[in-house]
Order: structure tokens, then C-alpha cells, then sequence
């Protein structure tokens, strides 16, 4: 690792190594890939029900996993495919899990909203808004339990930073230095409804002073940022000094769901954040620090295309759950 | 014949320990922390003060704060870091000082832990014991006295458990720590001080399984809780007067022991099925209908009778809140009405 004091590039450059990096990039690729080809499917009638496209937040999924392994957990919510795929998970069980198949992730059974892969610490998206906090803080709790240095990320919208769980949740993990980090995917809309318009404090951040902990506002779309705020964070929790608050402003491309008129937000807003792509941004930061060059990227864009092609080919060929097996994964089987 | 096959109370002989149903909870949590690490106990004041009905009471000086650890009174967010504990490695005992108040957590036990193993597709268990103190008699009015058990007996993924007897209390929470499913347990508030015999060391009371403690010919009560004891307490009265109802403790409401219940109407023919919830869309509406949706149905030869709580919040007046709810009078009345096919 360079030494911040004279090695001024940017903080992810310098602390991740080039394989980190150019995987990282193969991973926001990925995503981006992933979302469209759900909603290709979803188009072409392949996948039923709703999904919750990350499409423009995709460097605020992978920044804030670059330091996690498979024993740190994190819980997600209703916008969860990036953190899935950059917690580690398979696109193609994921397309068959969209796809309602045997092989995905839930076998069929939970969907775009429960997508989980627990063996890489996924704890699953949610369907709540605001419920994988306090089950992020009991995952934090059974770690520190357990005698282990494993943390988890807790990520949720600004939407969720209304609701009694995000308050009960920061506070408990504060009164109890849990190695938690709550990570804030602030897109400025819960559903159709502003920050400006639900929230009382300019920056969400502000809100880790009510809990004694450290809130910090970085750029969503600045994978450099995102993964610095994450790594003073997560160091914090592993030293067992207790929980931070990260919030990431991003902005999500797409609507809030498939239902999603787009009446509240304007073309030019859209527009300006689709220039602040958070890909094409690593990307550029990538090449001009010599991590890679324009080939090597496209290389690793085109692998991203294969691999979601590939994937939903898997999905497309994969067995649907068995009628008779629907109330089968209620309970634990004998 | 009147034969109490599983009386509920037992005579303090040598051999028989005496416990109250209090001491048979905590008796079981200490039992489980000993033998397992990843026990924790969880809720509002249940360290030092000991829990509101003193269940907890002592556990902290055995086994420390770390483990028996007081939360903030935040039920939702309590929940959910029990909730997100037991799918890590924990199996935590979550009590909830009134079950009124896990109101402020159903999104946590409905939405999340009964359903996380499903929406997983079976890649997560959440081990999660609830306690529920729960039912009225205490003055405590409105939103500290429903029995709100029915509810949960609603909820696919959730088991719901109701002891009636200090034995069962014991043996229940131990089968519920031992379950990997999250388990429900209401404990009748008026209960806690009844005392009865209890086994030592570790045992498993089955869950979902129903138990006839009285048995008889003319008609068969269905009674879980405190109303088995005033459903038992009925059943004396009419034996003088030679009618012999056979008293089945229901002990689980889900999943339910159809088997037993069936069994038990088909020999009698007659059914009142007796509850502390509200009567309506409750634990007896679910046992009519599954013995009308059965062969047990040929063998009726009078309708079926329920009794529940009035169809209001419980009041506070004492002599009103007895009103609300069965007791050992009502239950007599309409079992001798079900007896002479008056209704």
C-alpha cells in the first residue's frame, strides 16, 4: 500500500491491488449487464411480478463490498441485485431465482425482492422497507457474540431512514458497539417521494449524531470515495469500536419499479446523472492511473455481456419447482 | 369413568419436584445457556429487574450481561436483532415484556422471521424463541391482557405454543430452543405463580402434540392455557351430576394436533372448544372447521359450541374483565347445555 501523504491518486487506486481493481470493474459491468438483461426478460414475459433496477448505483454496490469476505454478511434491500452480484453471487442462479426456476438462489420461491446467496453472506434483499436493518444489527450482534471479526454491511434507501427500524437499529447498535455499517443508498427518492420532501435533515448522514456514531455524505457515483468511507468504517468495526453511518449519494436511472410513470422527476434531472455514471467514471479512473487500458476494459465489459448471456441460457434451460413443493422450505425438513 | 390420565397438578412427594410455572421458564432458559453458548436471552428490563413477572429473575448474575441482555424499548427493532441473530448463529430467547407489545414488531415476526426460510428457498433458519406473557385476570386493561395467539396461528413458518402446566413451560421452551424454526410461546400472565411438578434436567415436550388430561364419553373440551384448568375445574363439577366431559389440553396451536382432537370427537360426538382470544376468526373457529371438514363430522350429534372473549377490548373493571372472558361457571353452563343437546 502507497503512502497517502505522498502518493496523491485516489484512495482506491492506491490501496486496492490492479487484479482488486480491474475485478471490481468486471463486477459494476456485470451489474449493469445483469439489470438490463432482467429487464429484457422481464419485457419478453421471461420473468413475472416487479423488479427494482440498481442501473447508476452500481459503484456504491461494489465499493462498499471491496473489503468484505464471505464470512462479513450484509442484508440488502427491494433495489438488491448489485449487492448480490457485487457480494459474490452467480448471475445465473440469480437469472434462475428472476425466472422463477428450482436452480435459483431461493428456488423460485423468493424472486427479485429475496434474492440472497447466504454462502457468500448475503442475508437477502427485502421486501420491507427498512427491514434488514435490525437484522443487520442481530447479524453484527452474533459475530461480536461469537468471538468473530466478522462485520456486516446494511444496505437501504433514503426511503428507509423514515421508518422506526433505522432509528431502533442505529441506536441499539451504538448502545452496544456493534460491528455494523450502515450504508445509505441515498437516490433521492423514496418511490416518487423526495428526500427534500420526506426527510427533515438536509443530509441522512446527520442523523449518526442522534446515535453517537460517525455519519459521512460521499459521492455514490465515486467508487474511490465510496470504498475510503467503507474501509475507515469497517476497520472501525473490526476494531470493535461500534457502527458508522455511510451515505452514498447515487441516483437509480431507471424508475423505482415497473409500474413507474416517471411523473416526478424531470429528463434534464436524469440526464445529469446518467453523465456521472458510476462505471464510466472507474473506468477513466482505471485507465488514466494505468490500472488497465481502453482494451483490457472493453475486454472486461465484453466478458460481463458473455457472462449474463450465459446466465440467462442457464436460466432459460433450469427446471421450475415442482407443484407438490409448495409449501415445502416452511419449515426446516425433518 | 373419570380418570385424570395427565392430572396437571401432582402431590409434593419425595420424588416430585415443585416448581411454578415462573421458575419452570427460567428453570428451562439457565438449562439451555449452560449447555449451549449461543443461547441469549433478549427483552426489555429482564436483567437486574428480572423481567416484569420476575421470569428472568437471577439469570443475569449466572450468566452475565452478554447474555442476558437488557434492550432498549424498541420491540421492533429488539425483534429484528433477535430475528438477524438466530439466522447468524445464534438461538436467542426474545421476550416480549406484554405480548400486546409485539404489535410494535409484527413486521419483524410476520414478514421476517416466519418467512425468511421460505423466501430463501430453505438456505436460512431462524432459530428465534418468542415469549409472550400474555391473557387477561391482572386489572391491566386494554393493551396489556388480550390473548392474541390466534393471530399467529396464522402465519405459515411461525410454530405458536401455549403451556398450561409448569411441566409443559419447561419442556416447551426447551423444544422450542431446540427447533429450528422461530417458535411463539404465550404464557398465561396468571400461570406464572401456579405450581406444579416439573423434571429435572433436559426434556423435549412435543410440539403439536394435543394431550387428553381428562378423560370422558359425553363430550370433549378443547381447552389450552388457563382455560384447561378452568375447563378441568368444569369437568369436576359436571362429573357429580354424571356427565363426564374428556378435557384435551390443546398446548400448540401451530401446528395443531388434528389427530387427537378428531380422535377424542368421534368418541363423544359433541365438541366445545374453549379460548381466551376473542371468539370470533379465533383457535375455535379453526377447530370447528377442521372437525366439520372431517369424517369426525358424521359423528356430531350436536352443534358445536365456542366460547371466547367478548367481542370488545378487555375492560378494566374487574367484574367486567371476568365478564370478557370464559371462566369456570360459563364453561360448565354451556358444556351441560352441549350435554342435553340444548342449543
Amino acid at each position: 500500500m502507497a503512502d497517502p501523504t505522498t502518493d496523491n491518486r485516489p484512495f482506491a487506486i492506491r490501496h486496492y491491488a490492479p487484479a482488486q481493481l480491474r475485478e471490481a470493474l468486471k463486477r459494476m459491468y456485470l451489474i449493469r449487464r445483469f439489470e438490463e438483461g432482467a429487464e429484457d426478460s422481464y419485457t419478453r414475459g421471461m420473468i413475472h411480478g416487479t423488479m427494482h433496477l440498481s442501473i447508476g448505483q452500481e459503484g456504491s454496490a461494489m465499493a462498499s463490498c471491496m473489503e468484505l469476505t464471505d464470512a462479513d454478511k450484509i442484508t440488502s434491500n427491494h433495489r438488491g441485485h448489485g449487492h448480490c452480484i457485487a457480494k459474490g453471487a452467480d448471475v445465473g442462479r440469480m437469472f434462475a431465482e428472476f425466472f422463477g426456476k428450482e436452480t435459483g438462489y431461493c428456488h423460485g420461491r423468493g424472486g427479485s425482492m429475496h434474492i440472497a446467496d447466504v454462502k457468500t453472506g448475503n442475508l437477502g434483499a427485502n421486501g420491507i422497507v427498512g427491514g434488514g436493518l435490525p437484522i443487520a444489527v442481530g447479524a453484527a450482534l452474533a459475530a461480536k457474540r461469537l468471538g468473530k471479526s466478522d462485520v456486516t454491511v446494511c444496505f437501504f434507501g433514503d426511503g428507509a431512514n423514515n421508518e422506526g427500524a433505522f432509528h431502533e437499529s442505529l441506536n441499539i447498535a451504538s448502545v452496544w458497539k456493534l460491528p455494523v455499517i450502515f450504508v445509505c443508498e441515498n437516490n433521492g427518492y423514496g418511490m416518487s417521494t423526495s428526500t427534500a420532501r420526506s426527510t427533515a435533515v438536509q443530509h441522512i448522514s446527520q442523523r449518526a449524531a442522534a446515535y453517537a456514531m460517525p455519519g459521512v455524505t460521499v459521492d455514490g457515483n465515486d467508487f474511490s470515495a465510496v470504498s475510503e468511507a467503507l474501509h475507515i468504517a469497517i476497520a472501525r468495526a473490526r476494531a470493535g469500536e461500534g457502527p458508522s453511518l455511510v451515505e452514498n449519494l447515487t441516483y437509480r436511472w431507471r424508475g423505482h419499479s415497473k409500474s413507474d410513470r416517471n411523473r416526478y422527476r424531470t429528463k434534464d434531472e436524469i440526464e445529469s446523472w446518467m453523465a456521472k455514471d458510476p462505471i464510466a467514471r472507474f473506468r477513466a479512473d482505471l485507465i488514466a492511473h494505468g490500472i488497465l487500458d481502453d482494451a483490457a476494459a472493453d475486454a472486461i465489459a465484453a466478458e460481463a455481456v458473455a457472462d449474463v448471456q450465459k446466465g440467462i441460457e442457464f436460466a432459460k434451460a433450469s427446471a421450475a419447482p415442482h407443484l407438490s413443493e409448495v409449501t415445502r422450505y416452511v419449515y426446516a425438513e425433518a | 369413568m373419570n380418570v385424570a390420565s395427565n392430572p396437571v397438578t401432582s402431590a409434593d412427594t419425595g420424588d416430585q419436584r415443585i416448581l411454578s410455572y415462573a421458575e419452570a421458564i427460567r428453570e428451562a432458559m439457565a438449562l439451555a445457556m449452560q449447555a449451549d453458548p449461543t443461547v441469549i436471552v433478549m427483552g426489555e428490563d429482564i436483567g437486574v429487574y428480572g423481567g416484569a413477572f420476575q421470569v428472568t429473575l437471577d439469570l443475569i448474575d449466572r450468566f452475565g450481561p452478554d447474555r442476558v441482555m437488557d434492550t432498549p424499548i424498541s420491540e421492533l427493532g429488539g425483534a429484528g436483532v433477535a430475528v438477524g441473530a438466530a439466522l447468524t448463529g445464534l438461538k436467542p430467547i426474545f421476550e416480549f415484556q406484554f405480548s400486546d407489545f409485539a404489535m410494535l414488531a409484527m413486521e419483524q415476526i410476520v414478514n421476517q422471521a416466519a418467512k425468511l426460510r421460505y423466501m430463501l428457498g430453505g438456505e436460512a433458519s431462524v432459530p428465534v424463541v418468542f415469549r409472550m406473557p400474555s391473557g387477561s385476570g391482572t386489572g391491566a386493561a386494554a393493551q396489556h391482557s388480550q390473548s392474541i395467539e390466534a393471530w399467529f396461528g396464522h402465519v405459515p413458518g411461525l410454530k405458536v405454543l401455549q403451556p398450561a402446566t409448569p411441566e409443559d413451560a419447561k419442556g416447551m421452551l426447551l423444544a422450542a430452543l431446540a427447533d429450528p424454526d422461530p417458535v411463539m410461546i404465550f404464557e398465561h400472565k396468571l400461570l406464572y405463580k401456579t405450581r406444579g411438578h416439573v423434571p429435572e434436567g433436559s426434556y423435549l415436550t412435543p410440539i403439536g402434540k394435543a394431550l387428553v388430561r381428562r378423560s370422558g364419553a359425553d363430550l370433549t373440551i378443547v381447552a389450552g392455557s388457563i382455560m384447561l384448568h378452568r375447563a378441568l375445574e368444569a369437568a369436576e363439577r359436571l362429573a357429580v351430576d354424571g356427565i363426564h366431559a374428556e378435557v384435551i389440553d390443546l398446548r400448540s396451536i401451530r401446528p395443531i394436533d388434528h389427530d387427537t382432537i378428531l380422535t377424542s370427537v368421534r368418541k363423544t360426538g359433541k365438541l366445545l372448544v374453549v379460548y381466551e382470544g376473542v371468539k370470533a376468526y379465533g383457535v375455535g373457529a379453526e377447530i370447528s372447521a377442521m372437525v366439520a371438514e372431517s369424517d369426525a363430522f358424521d359423528y356430531l350429534d350436536a352443534p358445536i359450541l365456542r366460547l371466547g372473549a367478548a367481542d370488545a377490548p378487555v375492560p378494566y373493571n374487574p367484574d367486567l374483565e371476568r365478564a370478557s372472558v370464559p371462566q369456570v361457571d360459563t364453561i360448565e353452563a354451556a358444556a351441560r347445555r352441549l350435554a342435553r343437546r340444548e342449543v
